[in-house]
């Protein structure tokens, strides 16, 4: 089976240097939110970059949507790990030049209508006509968030969009990330360094070992209800099976988890976990009642 | 406090100007001896010898002398007598032509250096060696394939300016912050679109820094190419009232060529301040 993203097999290597990564082999669905995790190193920036076509695999390719991917494309919106907005143009400049390099043949009204939606969006009406450097650290990820959207992308990859900000506003700014993704059935890849975020935000949640020689461990399928709320969220009885899951892994396995594997490791079937659940689900028994942290299955991609 | 410092500094400024203008014509009240002489004789020497005047004008000489060229700034008795607004303006239509070449020429080229490491490699000798010419040093060749005085000494502003406004554009070229080129590159913006919509506008603070070094430079360079050539210009003037022992004249010309410096100045400093984006 193929999904709307399908990475297959990839590594990039620099000079004679060990591969970074090597071997990725990733599916995702439409409309899916995916967060990667893993230690600084490991390449999860490489990686999407690839997707976005800034970088090349030195093996493997990248399919989205029956496509193999050759370059940046409108149609992957990346919103940068620093804001990267262009500080000689307004929040409406910013978002509008997205905006005309979409639609090369719109007027300028039409531009600025289809921008102002944009802005609206992300909650910064009446900030239009500022400056980055005139707006506070979060504002300014608005604004790369409404410069995304605006070219209505089939996915969007976001490189730790929001670990420059505070906790509060990362939290706001979450929310409304997660608001606006599952409104439009956004497809999401997202690389991050926050466990609760990943756990908030992602569908699933993709664990990488460490660099040079990084391999993609294992998928944690998300058993937290879609519609889950920032205030309760981690009152939710599998909540600390998925976070203990994640962080066992960053701490402990992710530097040994090819010793841990062995000759068996899959790179082509990766894990796939549902910490805190057994597959099937045990009915009547409860999901309240913690069972094994995680149960291992091997579905193929 | 800001707004108390500038005004602490203007009455300063004041101050010294008014203790340097005061020894100045302290300076030069003149103290020599007044020798006895023959009034036909006393005709033929100067006011030093016969009224002991310092040979040096004092500040109420040039000052009248500047009121004087500032009342006609523009009469024009002929060749080697034209006034000093006359002259300045000649100065500063070569300069402008000049330096306007040279921009025209400097930066599409620092494009091209700062665009392609290729070119910039390439490049690089031929500007390490022309770089540090002194312009005059064109003069005669310029003179000689020319064979006009007046576009030798605007090749020679235009050789002199090239190179600052070369380097910086290819330097803010050069430095074009790699997250925006990306935003580009993500957006399918074109190399076209691309350099006048993210490199421009980006490199343009540093582009206009070269400008402004260029055309301090080509100010400089313009009373020594006119020296050289003479004919017209505040070089020429310069040199002319040299040569007439006026020194009060070349004072004036000094004040002025200094005035005006700072104004070119003062022009391309509001330019870069309108190109120059906050961060």
């Amino acid at each position: 089976m193929t999904g709307f993203i399908s990475i297959e097999g990839i590594s990039r290597q620099y000079g004679t240097a060990p591969a970074i990564f090597d071997d990725l082999w990733l599916s995702m669905q439409r409309g899916e939110f995916v967060c990667v995790i893993g230690h600084s190193g490991c390449g999860k920036t490489t990686v999407l970059n690839i997707l976005a076509g800034l970088d090349t695999p030195s093996t493997g390719t990248v399919i989205v949507d029956g496509k193999a991917i050759e370059g940046p494309s409108l149609d992957r919106a990346v919103i940068f790990q620093g804001h990267s907005l262009l500080p000689w143009r307004t929040v409406m400049g910013n978002v509008a030049y997205a905006v005309t390099s979409r639609h090369r043949d719109w007027k300028s009204a039409q531009v600025e209508a289809h921008a102002q939606k944009f802005i609206d969006l992300v909650g910064l009406t009446g900030a239009e006509h500022k400056r980055p450097a005139e707006l506070s650290g979060g504002m300014k990820q608005r604004v790369g968030i409404a410069r995304a959207l605006s070219i209505e992308p089939k996915i969007m990859l976001m490189d730790e969009p929001f670990s420059a900000l505070d906790a509060l506003t990362r939290g706001t700014l979450q929310d409304e990330v997660r608001r606006i993704c599952t409104d439009t059935g956004q497809t999401v890849f997202m690389i991050t360094h926050d466990v609760d975020e990943a756990i908030y935000l992602a569908d699933k949640v993709v664990l990488m070992t460490n660099g040079p020689g990084a391999v993609l461990a294992e998928i944690v399928e998300n058993p937290l209800p879609k519609d889950r709320a920032r205030a309760d969220f981690h009152k939710h009885p599998l909540y600390y099976a998925v976070r203990n899951h994640i962080i066992d892994f960053l701490v402990t396995r992710s530097r040994g988890f090819m010793q841990e594997q062995g000759a068996t490791f899959d790179p082509r079937n990766v894990a796939i976990v549902r910490p805190g659940l057994l597959d099937p689900p045990l009915e009547g028994e409860g999901i309240g009642r913690l069972r094994r942290p995680f149960l291992k299955e091997r579905t193929p991609i | 406090m800001n707004r108390s410092l500038t005004w602490r500094a203007a009455i300063m400024s004041l101050v010294i100007f008014f203790v340097f203008v005061l020894a100045w014509h302290l300076a030069t009240r003149g103290t020599g001896t007044v020798q006895q002489m023959s009034p036909e004789y006393a005709k033929l020497m100067g006011l030093t010898a016969t009224q002991g005047k310092s040979a040096m004008p004092g500040p109420l000489d040039v000052g009248a002398k500047l009121w004087e060229h500032a009342r006609h700034p523009f009469y024009d008795n002929g060749p080697n007598d034209k006034g000093v607004g006359i002259q300045l303006a000649y100065s500063i239509a070569r300069v402008f032509l000049g330096y306007g070449l040279a921009v025209l020429f400097a930066v599409p080229i620092g494009f091209l250096i700062g665009m392609s490491p290729l070119m910039s490699k390439a490049l690089d000798p031929f500007i390490q060696v022309l770089k540090p010419i002194s312009p005059l040093a064109w003069m005669p060749l310029a003179l000689y394939t020319i064979k006009d005085s007046a576009l030798s000494s605007i090749f020679v502003i235009f050789i002199c300016s090239l190179w600052p406004t070369m380097i910086n554009t290819a330097f803010g070229v050069a430095q074009v912050r790699k997250e925006w080129l990306n935003v580009a590159k993500t957006l399918e913006v074109g190399t076209f679109r691309r350099a006048f919509t993210i490199i421009l506008p980006a490199a343009a603070p540093t582009i206009l820094t070269g400008m402004r070094i260029s055309i301090g430079i080509a100010w400089l360079v313009i009373v020594a190419a006119e020296m050289l050539v003479g004919g017209t210009g505040i070089g020429y003037f310069v040199w002319n009232e040299w040569n007439n022992l006026s020194i009060t004249n070349v004072i004036v010309a000094i004040l002025l060529i200094g005035v005006v410096g700072m104004l070119l100045d003062l022009i391309l400093a509001r330019l870069t301040r309108l190109v120059t984006f906050p961060e």
